[in-house]
């Protein structure tokens, strides 16, 4: 049995309070007024001036600014309110794109999970408990991002601007869409995926806690089944999340496989964290029978899926990068123009850094090796949220700041307070899992 | 150089295993298992050194990189530049995302093909070579091991015995 030690709990709660703070901060310090915003602008170009002018990312912003500035007067004040928007959308975005990464994290978990147990996969039993304790999240996380969205159709902010009503009303493209992207329909659709999503979870962990005191291999058939029978609805429910949930931000923009893109992303994060935190509990002297065959395992997911992801994001990217269509092409010309760093640092990260350091068959092995590659892969699939969900809410008013550290900060904190404190809640090896010999026995 | 060889037949994969793990603790030296199948975890029990075909893999893998690098370069930059969907091509790295699936192909197909040839090498392997099982039963379900005899013919037998080999046999080997 696990017991939540004192020292985590007081880490977890002192990151919620400071995430908490910067999150307040950035709400804060968001203009209020056309004047405060463009002060805010003027004062940050003022300061960072010297260091902007030095990369060559910005030298397409100057122009697009001369362009800008020949357009007429009235055109001039809806760039101002455009401005304001985006720098009032960025507490926003920072505790979006947080809030939504940690609950990736446990979806992506439970899609392995899921996978795992309509596999009938006999080197993975022993991790089962890690991999519950992880999906627990989803049910604070999951709701937190219904709330955000929630707030979003009551117009608190811009993130959605399909959802202003005024927008739409002159926008030929987004009437033709309304029958599906409006906001009661967009509410169903997230309701039902977070209710089918928690629901399997919930009925699951209670079977498979029931199994360990059961004398029979019912519960463990049931479980099989109803997992086989989740991941259909997982497949259609993460692909429809996806569209609603990230790629609608660009109302006018698709992708057909970013549901894809989007489910390798959290399936990496998800198994990178199950490595890491099995890796934690095993140094604190828990998970006795897991051995470093488990941990070269998990490696192998998460160098693999890594190459996974960049396929995916490769076959986007080129694709729509040589067709040159000017409707899909706007996606990328934002991000290299703009996010030029971010955009190709998280390939760097998500591609090269796990490839290079994962390959070696021993170096997954060995445990810092794995927490090393899984901290910056971590960090990459923040940001590929980030260069999801910034470009089209604050454009190139982006910044790595408080509101989007306070953002991480909070929700870190939360992810591992949740997580742990529902690992100590069952002993952390099942009893009674057919499979939990072969498991132990599990070698490479 | 002819020397003498002791070869042991067993009939179950879980017996020889054994039969390795005991002749290893007695301290003998196993020249060579013939299988009919592949033996999980047979060579960490025999004591064979890890392979290496997994860096040369890699080494491989960088040649086919460079190979398709210079390659594109060549074709489609300095031999014969077109405008391609409005993408001329006058520098390799304005380009480059075009040529990405050719140079993860030929890393792949270089990385693969000689790994293959390598083993191959390796392993004395070519076309119309004689077979070097000693025995026909090792292709079809006998496992045999094979120890060289230094003055220890009776000991080694009863060893062998006593592991559960089904027959015993020495013979003259020509080392290769």
């Amino acid at each position: 049995m696990y017991t939540f030690s004192n020292r985590l709990k007081i880490a977890s709660i002192v990151l919620m309070i400071v995430g908490a703070l910067g999150i307040i901060g950035g709400f804060v310090m968001a203009p209020g007024t056309i004047a405060e915003a463009k002060a805010m602008v003027a004062s940050h170009d003022e300061g960072h001036g010297d260091a902007h002018e030095t990369e060559a990312a910005h030298a397409p912003k100057e122009n697009d600014h001369a362009v800008a500035d020949t357009h007429g007067e009235e055109h001039d004040s809806s760039h101002d309110q455009h401005l304001l928007d985006q720098l009032k959308n960025r507490p926003w975005a920072a505790l979006y794109v947080a809030a939504f990464f940690f609950m990736m994290i446990s979806l992506g978990v439970l899609a392995f999970y899921a996978i795992q147990r309509a596999a009938q996969a006999g080197w993975s039993p022993l991790l089962f408990r890690v991999m519950e304790g992880i999906t627990s999240y989803l049910v604070p996380g999951g709701i937190i991002v219904f709330v955000i969205l929630l707030l979003s159709v009551l117009h608190m902010n811009h993130l959605f601007i399909w959802m202003d009503a005024d927008v739409v009303a002159h926008d030929a493209l987004l009437q033709g869409k309304s029958g599906y992207l409006n906001p009661t329909f967009f509410l169903i659709r997230a309701a039902i995926f977070l209710a089918g999503w928690i629901g399997y979870r919930e009925y699951s962990r209670k079977l498979s806690l029931a199994q360990d005191e059961s004398d029979d291999n019912s519960n463990f058939k049931l479980n099989f089944r109803i997992s086989a029978g989740f991941l259909v609805f997982y497949l259609i429910s993460e692909s429809i999340m996806s569209w609603d949930w990230i790629m609608s931000v660009e109302p006018h923009w698709f992708s057909t496989l970013f549901g894809w893109y989007i489910f390798a992303s959290m399936f990496v994060s998800g198994i990178t964290v199950i490595a890491m935190v099995t890796i934690y509990l095993k140094s604190k002297g828990y998970l006795p029978d897991v051995n470093n065959s488990h941990i070269h395992d998990l490696a192998k997911f998460m160098f693999g899926i890594s190459i996974f992801w960049t396929y995916l994001w490769f076959s986007q990217f080129m694709l729509i990068w040589y067709s040159n269509i000017p409707e899909e092409v706007t996606y990328y010309i934002t991000r290299i123009a703009d996010y030029r760093l971010p955009f190709f640092g998280m390939v760097a990260m998500n591609f090269l850094f796990p490839v290079l350091l994962l390959m070696n068959s021993d170096y997954k092995r060995i445990n810092w090796f794995v927490i090393l590659t899984g901290i910056v892969i971590l960090a990459g699939h923040y940001m590929d949220i980030f260069n999801a969900i910034m470009p089209s809410t604050v454009g190139k008013n982006w910044y790595i700041g408080i509101p989007e550290i306070g953002s991480v900060l909070f929700f870190a904190g939360l992810f591992i307070f949740w997580i742990f404190r529902a690992l100590s809640t069952a002993p952390l090896q099942p009893k009674r899992n057919p499979f939990i010999e072969e498991s132990r026995h599990f070698h490479y | 150089m002819a020397s003498k060889v002791i070869h042991a037949f067993y009939d179950d994969d879980d017996v020889l295993m054994l039969a390795v793990k005991k002749v290893k603790a007695a301290k003998h030296h196993i020249d060579e298992v013939y299988c009919p199948f592949p033996v999980h975890g047979l060579d960490k029990a025999m004591g064979l050194a890890p392979t290496r075909i997994a860096i040369t893999s890699f080494m491989y893998g960088c040649v086919g990189l460079a190979v398709s690098i210079l390659m594109m370069n060549y074709i489609m930059i300095e031999d014969w530049p077109q405008d391609i969907g409005g993408k001329p091509s006058f520098s390799y790295i304005e380009n480059m995302p075009a040529f990405v699936p050719i140079m993860f192909e030929l890393t792949v197909f270089f990385a693969a093909h000689l790994m293959v040839i390598t083993f191959y090498l390796r392993s004395r392997l070519w076309p119309f070579k004689e077979a070097e099982n000693p025995d026909v039963r090792t292709t079809d379900d006998h496992f045999l091991m094979e120890i060289e005899i230094h003055d220890n013919e009776q000991e080694l037998k009863d060893l062998l015995m006593e592991t559960g080999a089904v027959e015993i046999n020495v013979s003259e080997k020509n080392s290769h």
